[in-house]
């Protein structure tokens, strides 16, 4: 991009400081099980949200999304509100109270843990953090690929560098400082994230001709729709695709359901639940949260579909034709051009920060799930020696190796569908159960045992032989069947989070009901409301009885 | 509406505001709530009780 790169330099140096003071502030405090892996349970409302906000919203949410939006429309809005309102709202007023209540009854420190000690099973615990353990790091390569492709392009780096300073930089935080480390440091960038867009936002409506003015512009421009996208169903871009069509399915099944529902049984997002210190904490986090949802997925959709117009009066071609098709290419040609080269700065380290704290999460999440949840509670069954900080150390700097590997090693055409395809998973895994551990006292260990399995293999299958965007560039279909995808027509744009989650909750609830039930004393004890480790010492867990004999804590 | 002639849209768009500036009313009543209480639970006011 053409900024400064000088002066963009000596901005990021100014960031990487004010990262690490923070990072240290948090490492300080992170001197227990606890306040590695959950923040201590009394982080701030507002950091909360942030962090969550900023862990949720990536690089290529904004980048990918917005250029997304240039091509099909600002319908995706949907997406916006389906994220506000579930993501947010329904997350932290239903969902929040009752994790962060039963994770503290049952002495839960990952999201694993919960659902494990919410079924009395070991194998779910460690099944989940398996499972976490080896799909998070294809989504978080996908965020290292963009967040390195990015420092290449604006730094004038070489990419293989790039990727590693940028990986070491958030490594070296996430192993050292924990939970509380990641949040203050996402607090901080979320802060900035928000900024940048509101300035692009105000830019953008101010340039086009208010906010009126610009929808107009754009609603005016219908009639250049490309012939291609037309033939999918695009009517403009300030209407929906024709109902029913291929782009209609498309907009609808993956990013409708597969982004915003899947935000729900997110392991990285849910596990924040339990950070705050009272359930009144979660319903003042949503002060920040749908403000901050809206600022970034909002501001993207829009900015994006607007560049048409911006592009249209300067280029006379459309934000597709201007950059040859590439969407990833939409929103930095539209900053480059239309934007004053001191914002176009400032926004590049709201990008940055965008590309950090979600890497940061996924870092914090895989490695808790794999060195914490497998390691020593599932193939160790808590008897492993050392502490529970240093098995997840470990397990960040394993699953951070294996994120790496695979941004070197796996196709782009698969890189590129890492995150929908890692949301569409944990929906049909988590979502059953994890709501059945929340709301449905009937549901049986067997139940979502029954169901964990289900939705897990249920969306495997569907992706890698139905649903043509993973099993074309897969190719294992093709390789076992010798054709491209088992079904055919509609069935391969059917995203599997509409086949495997209503498949998982069926089965969990059949299931459920010719099993036993879990005991009332049980029961009693996960939905107490005032929990006894709130007003007195800390439940015991396996782990943290073995930390104590240790001794070894930072 | 707002220059978006397709209710499917022009709808989306207002839902998000409306769904955002919901939440800032929602938590800010809770904000409120706790100062209420912390208000109530201070030493003057348990003297007063």
């Amino acid at each position: 991009m053409a900024v400064n790169t000088s002066a963009l330099l000596f901005l990021v140096l100014i960031y990487l400081v004010c990262i690490f003071y923070l990072a240290r502030l948090g490492y300080k405090k992170s001197s227990q099980t606890e306040g590695y892996m959950l923040a201590g349970r009394k982080a701030h409302p507002a950091i909360m949200a942030l962090s969550y906000g900023a862990a949720f919203i990536s690089t290529s949410a904004i980048i990918g999304f917005g250029g997304v939006a240039a091509s099909l429309g600002m319908g995706l809005l949907w997406l916006v509100f389906l994220n506000i309102f579930i993501g947010i709202f329904i997350a932290f007023v239903f969902f929040g109270p009752k994790t962060r209540r039963m994770g503290l009854n049952l002495g839960a420190v990952t999201f694993p843990e919960f659902l494990g000690r919410r079924f009395e099973s070991r194998f779910i615990q460690s099944f989940s953090g398996l499972l976490i353990g080896i799909f998070m790091p294809l989504y978080a390569s996908s965020v290292l690929i963009g967040a390195a492709r990015f420092l290449e392009t604006i730094l004038g780096i070489n990419y293989n560098l790039a990727l590693l300073i940028f990986t070491l930089i958030i490594a070296s935080y996430v192993i050292k400082g924990g939970l509380l480390s990641v949040m203050y440091v996402d607090a901080f960038q979320g802060s900035l994230m928000f900024l940048g867009m509101a300035f692009l936002l105000s830019f953008t409506y101010i340039k086009l001709g208010g906010i009126v003015g610009a929808h107009q512009a754009l609603t005016d421009m219908a009639p250049l729709v490309p012939q291609a996208l037309s033939d999918l169903g695009h009517q403009g871009w300030t209407s929906m695709p024709v109902f029913g069509s291929q782009l209609w399915w498309t907009m609808v099944s993956t990013l409708f359901l597969g982004v915003g529902i899947g935000v729900l049984a997110q392991p990285q997002l849910a596990v924040r639940f339990m950070t705050v210190k009272d359930d009144r904490s979660l319903k003042q986090a949503v002060l920040v949260g749908g403000p901050f949802i809206l600022m970034m997925a909002g501001v993207a959709y829009v900015v994006g579909a607007l560049s048409n117009v911006y592009f249209f009066r300067t280029t006379g071609m459309t934000a597709l034709e201007v950059v040859g098709g590439n969407t990833d290419l939409i929103i930095p040609e539209y900053l480059n051009q239309a934007m004053p080269e001191l914002f176009v700065l400032f926004f590049m380290l709201s990008l940055l920060s965008a590309a950090m704290s979600t890497a940061g999460a996924q870092f914090h999440s895989m490695g808790t799930a794999l060195g914490h949840d497998f390691y020593q509670e599932g193939l160790k069954k808590g008897k492993a020696g050392g502490s529970t900080i240093h098995a997840t150390r470990f397990g960040i700097g394993f699953t951070i190796l294996i994120s790496v590997g695979l941004a070197y090693i796996l196709p782009e055409s698969i890189i590129a569908r890492a995150t929908a395809m890692f949301m569409g998973l944990c929906t049909s895994a988590f979502l059953p159960i994890y709501m059945g551990a929340l709301f449905w006292k009937r549901i049986s260990r067997a139940g979502a045992l029954a169901s964990l399995v289900t939705g897990t293999f249920g969306s495997l299958f569907w992706l890698t032989f139905v649903h043509a965007k993973e099993a074309v560039p897969l190719g294992i279909c093709k390789a076992i069947f010798g054709k491209a995808t088992l079904l055919s027509g509609t069935w391969t744009l059917v995203d599997p989070i509409l086949v495997a989650t209503p498949l998982a909750f069926l089965v969990a609830i059949i299931v459920s009901l010719k099993t036993k039930a879990p005991s009332k004393e049980f029961l009693d004890k996960c939905y107490s409301l005032s929990p006894a480790a709130e007003n007195s010492p800390k439940p015991k867990t396996l782990s943290s009885m073995k930390e104590k004999k240790s001794g070894s804590e930072l | 509406m707002l220059g978006i002639e397709d209710p499917q849209v022009w709808l989306a768009y207002v839902s998000c505001v409306l769904s955002a500036l919901g939440c800032v009313i929602y938590g800010a009543l809770n904000w409120k709530e706790e100062k209420q209480v912390l208000k109530n639970s201070s030493p003057v006011s348990a003297l007063q009780e």
